[in-house]
């Protein structure tokens, strides 16, 4: 580019509030982009980070949920006793037979009701198959006994919920022994216990679902085949780790879709005022578009000029948006996942695409915005340019 | 006899006003020598600073030869143009046109930006350039920083910065008071005599034309008189 750089950068900051204001307003759109894109990114690895790729879960053929899933105790015994499921080391089965009820409960703060996932696993389905799973305050629950342990999400924001207290459903109290952690997953938005105690008191006689570990993994691809077509059976096997992925497509796929129009719509706008600026611009500089065209600029050093200024707006945009969403990943949501019924909470994450995506969107609209105006510098007759001074 | 650095024959320009096609220069005939200093003098509107413009190539001509230093620039391309414009011709205007964000130094280097020159020889260049006319120890100011005379004898410098062969000034003084006024035309003056750099200038001031070694008078597009200074 023959035109300097200070030049175009000088220009910039010279006229600093209307760069200020240009790129401010570029830069909430990228804000609300990279905002949503974060979301998106929260939501997924919040819910893919719950499953794991080498435990199985099994789940009633056409439900989408372990909520709407059903496995009686026929079903379970045969499940159980396939030889491709792996034992722990002191002989006894990787197999967690669980079941999932979602109970109401207040929020702490605002005492809004929720949908809280109450799991009832078997102890082995909390060491021996989520070893990403700690309890971080008190202690584990003992089987055959009214204690739960909360995730920590549900710990804090639940009425009832912390280290000590009591919760109160399915026709009993219960007590909170212990608090758990599990990377930031969804299993933190859960209530665990033990779940023949809970089937009991909830007078369900079947399980929701099953989850087992594989003494190979390369034994998924016949086990399946070998369940599925079972006549015993009418269940359907996942990867854990998939299994909550298709958890997360629906509401991840909605608030992408949302968050993409509503910044496309503001973009619009943007871009409009990136367009009056750069017009005010050239407009303020034409005799200077003339003289560099007389000491033998061409048209297109001109243009690029034109359009690297604007582009510099749209990145000083992205930069500030970027900068403002970063804050966001100190924030944590929640929400509803209606693929579960749950109340679900996650985080914002930005990642090293989201900000690629983000300012690419910055540096298109700055483009976007700039092309008349550049063309119009352009354009310009160098004697008409000059007599404008 | 000196060989002439312009040679213009039945140039025809007219531009168009609200429809209608005004006549600005009638086939005019004029013959500029290398080394010569010109003072294009005339009453406002007489078609100066369009035939000016002509010369230096900003503008196109309706008809006519229009060659300098050998080239018909009338029939060059637009992109043709802007190079020729870079290496052979050096612009002084009325109101200096300098780039108010950059430094007198960037100002004046502006021009070999287009040429492939490296930084430390363009260095070199703008510094001579800059010591000619008297402003080496403000390269670092803006033009806001500087009289109408300095920023004028920027302009110069960023004028004959490339080493062209033809010097343009349109009023070059027209903004300036008396003194600063001599500081210029004796500026011209040397780079006419010292770097033989053929000037063409408008004015309308007979005290500046004086400092020309040749007047030539324009009315109604046409030329009227030749009148040698000295
Ligand atoms: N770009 C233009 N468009 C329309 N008319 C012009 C343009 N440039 C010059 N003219 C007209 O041409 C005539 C000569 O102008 P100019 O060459 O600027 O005169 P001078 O420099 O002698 O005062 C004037 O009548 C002027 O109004
Ligand atoms: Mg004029």
């Amino acid at each position: 580019m023959a035109i300097p750089f200070s030049y175009t950068l000088r220009n910039l900051l010279a006229r600093s509030v209307t760069t200020l204001l240009t790129a401010g307003g570029m830069g909430l759109v990228v804000f609300v982009f990279a905002t949503v894109l974060m979301l998106e990114e929260g939501l997924k690895q919040t819910l893919v980070q719950t499953g794991s790729m080498d435990n199985v879960v099994a789940i009633r053929r056409a439900a989408q949920t372990e909520v709407q899933s059903a496995i009686d105790r026929t079903q379970a015994a045969i499940i159980e006793n396939q030889p491709e499921i792996a034992l722990d080391r002191s002989g006894q089965l990787l197999v967690s037979k669980e079941t999932v009820v979602l109970i109401n409960l207040k929020k702490r703060d605002s005492l809004a009701p929720a949908n809280v996932m109450i799991r009832g696993v078997a102890p082995v389905g909390v060491v021996g198959l989520r070893p990403q799973v700690h309890i971080v305050e008190g202690r584990a629950f003992k089987p055959g006994s009214a204690e739960i342990i909360t995730g920590r999400s549900v710990a804090d924001r639940f009425q009832g919920a912390a280290l000590g207290q009591r919760l109160r459903f399915a026709g009993r109290e219960w007590t909170v022994v212990g608090v758990f952690e599990s990377d930031k997953s969804g299993f933190e938005s859960e209530v665990w216990g033990d779940a023949e105690q809970l089937m009991q008191s909830f007078r369900r006689p079947v399980y929701s679902s099953m989850v087992f570990k594989l003494r190979s993994e390369s034994d998924f691809a016949i086990l399946k085949a070998r369940i599925e077509s079972d006549p015993r059976l009418s269940v359907e096997l996942k990867p854990e780790g998939l299994y909550y992925e298709d958890q997360s497509r629906l509401l991840a796929n909605f608030i992408k879709y949302l968050g993409l129009t509503l910044s496309v719509i503001f973009s619009l706008g943007a871009v409009i005022g990136a367009t009056i600026t750069m017009y005010a611009s050239v407009a303020s500089r034409t005799a200077e578009i003339g003289t560099l065209r007389a000491l033998g600029f061409t048209r297109s050093n001109v243009l690029w000029a034109f359009l690297f200024e604007a582009l510099l707006l749209g990145g000083a945009g992205g930069l500030l948006g970027l900068g403002l969403a970063s804050f966001m990943q100190f924030f944590t949501i929640s929400t509803m996942n209606w693929q579960s019924f749950s109340e679900l909470a996650f985080r914002f994450i930005l990642t090293p695409s989201i900000g690629l995506k983000s300012m690419g969107f910055a540096l298109i609209m700055g483009a976007v915005g700039g092309f008349l105006p550049s063309l119009r510098a352009a354009r310009m007759n160098i004697v008409t340019a000059l007599r404008s001074a | 006899m000196k060989s002439p650095a312009i040679e213009i024959r039945q140039l025809v320009k007219s531009y168009q006003r609200g429809g209608e096609s005004v006549p600005v220069l009638r086939h005019l005939d004029l013959d500029i020598a290398a080394g010569d200093f010109v003072a294009l003098m005339g009453p406002s509107g007489s078609g100066k600073s369009t035939l000016l413009n002509l010369i230096a190539g900003i503008d196109k001509p309706d008809s006519g030869k229009l060659l300098v230093s050998g080239v018909d620039i009338a029939q060059l391309s637009e992109h043709a143009l802007a190079h020729w414009r870079a290496q052979n011709v050096g612009f002084i205007f009325q109101f200096y046109n300098l780039m108010p964000v950059l430094t007198a130094f960037e100002n004046v280097e502006l021009p070999l930006l287009l040429t492939p020159l490296s930084a430390s020889e363009r260095r070199e260049h703008v510094l001579t350039a800059l010591q000619m006319v008297g402003l080496q120890d403000r390269m670092r100011h803006y033009p806001g920083e500087l009289s109408g005379g300095q920023q004028q004898r920027v302009a110069i410098a960023r004028a004959i910065i490339t080493d062209p062969r033809i010097v343009v000034a349109d009023e070059p003084t027209g903004d300036l008071d008396r003194s600063a006024a001599d500081d210029i035309l004796h500026l011209l003056t040397r780079l006419n005599k010292e770097l033989g750099k053929t000037i063409v200038m408008v004015t309308h001031d007979p005290h500046a034309a004086s400092f020309a070694s040749h007047i030539q008078q324009l009315e109604k597009g046409l030329l009227v008189h030749a009148i040698p200074t000295h």
